[in-house]
């Protein structure tokens, strides 16, 4: 039931971070937040149906976090729900453009190791 | 207008900024979660009414809107911000965490996760040196 649960939560975040992204990069930078602007913002956001199926597939995780929070321990429940580090690298270089550099490919396998062991 | 030696200062400083709210709303939210879902108790079923009721427990939802900041400030970072920066930075979170379930819930941490701990503060710490932003980054339109 827990990695059952983990699955889950991995899918639903490499989801929901990459539609999150591509969905902020259309809406451009984020610049004013007076109160008034962050409510428009919150407005426009709620429209973008990648920002809406990004937070979809996160509530899902979230959710199913909840649930893993209530039968494990936090150190076993958060850092082994975060085995996606790699993929979402690499997806990000594909599907978002991002140009990695070496050193960002090998912080990005540090902390794949880092959860892995956490999750040991 | 700013020199682009400025602006690229401002956008490192308003990045280390946004990582920092990341990273602690993210942390406290899901301390906060983890005290209350152990009072509210075993919570795995299909059914929206016993998570529905789990809100009502204060660490809950102290943990929740925590948790709504913690999505805010990562969409703002998001729109200029590459996916492939945020996510290693703000794993120092995990970090925390652990750290945080040892010395605050009292959680033994072993030492394989101490060896876990350094090497995501060492892969946060590689990546934080990279440029944040390598795709073009366009003006937020102002429709007002």
């Amino acid at each position: 039931m827990k990695w059952i649960l983990v699955a889950i939560i991995v899918l639903g975040n490499t989801a929901g971070d990459l539609l999150n992204t591509a969905g902020m990069k259309r809406h451009g930078e984020v610049e004013n937040f007076r109160p008034r602007h962050v409510a428009h913002l919150i407005y426009r956001l709620a429209r973008s149906p990648f920002i809406m199926g990004g937070i979809a597939a996160m509530a899902v995780s979230f959710f199913s976090l909840l649930a893993l929070l209530s039968i494990a321990n936090v150190s076993f429940a958060v850092p082994a729900t975060a085995a996606s580090f790699l993929a979402e690298t690499i997806l990000a270089k594909f599907l978002l453009g991002e140009h990695i550099v070496a050193m960002r490919w090998a912080g990005a396998l540090l902390v794949a190791v880092g959860v892995l062991l956490l999750a040991l | 207008m700013l020199t682009p030696a400025a602006e690229s200062r401002a956008l490192r400083r308003k990045t280390a900024i946004f990582t920092t709210v990341v990273i602690v709303s993210n942390v406290c939210g899901n301390f906060m979660l983890s005290i209350g879902m152990r009072q509210v108790g075993r919570t795995v079923t299909g059914s929206p009414l016993p998570y529905l009721a789990a809100l009502l427990n204060p660490f809950v939802a102290a943990g929740v809107c925590l948790l709504a900041c913690w999505l805010f400030s990562n969409l703002s970072l998001l729109s200029w911000a590459d996916l492939s920066y945020v996510l290693p930075v703000t794993a120092i979170a995990y970090v925390l965490i652990a750290l945080l379930g040892h010395f605050a819930l009292g959680e033994r941490v072993p030492g394989l996760h101490w060896a876990g701990i350094l090497a995501i503060t060492a892969g946060a710490v590689l990546v934080g040196r990279t440029t944040p932003t390598t795709t073009p980054v366009h003006r937020e339109e102002d429709d007002e």
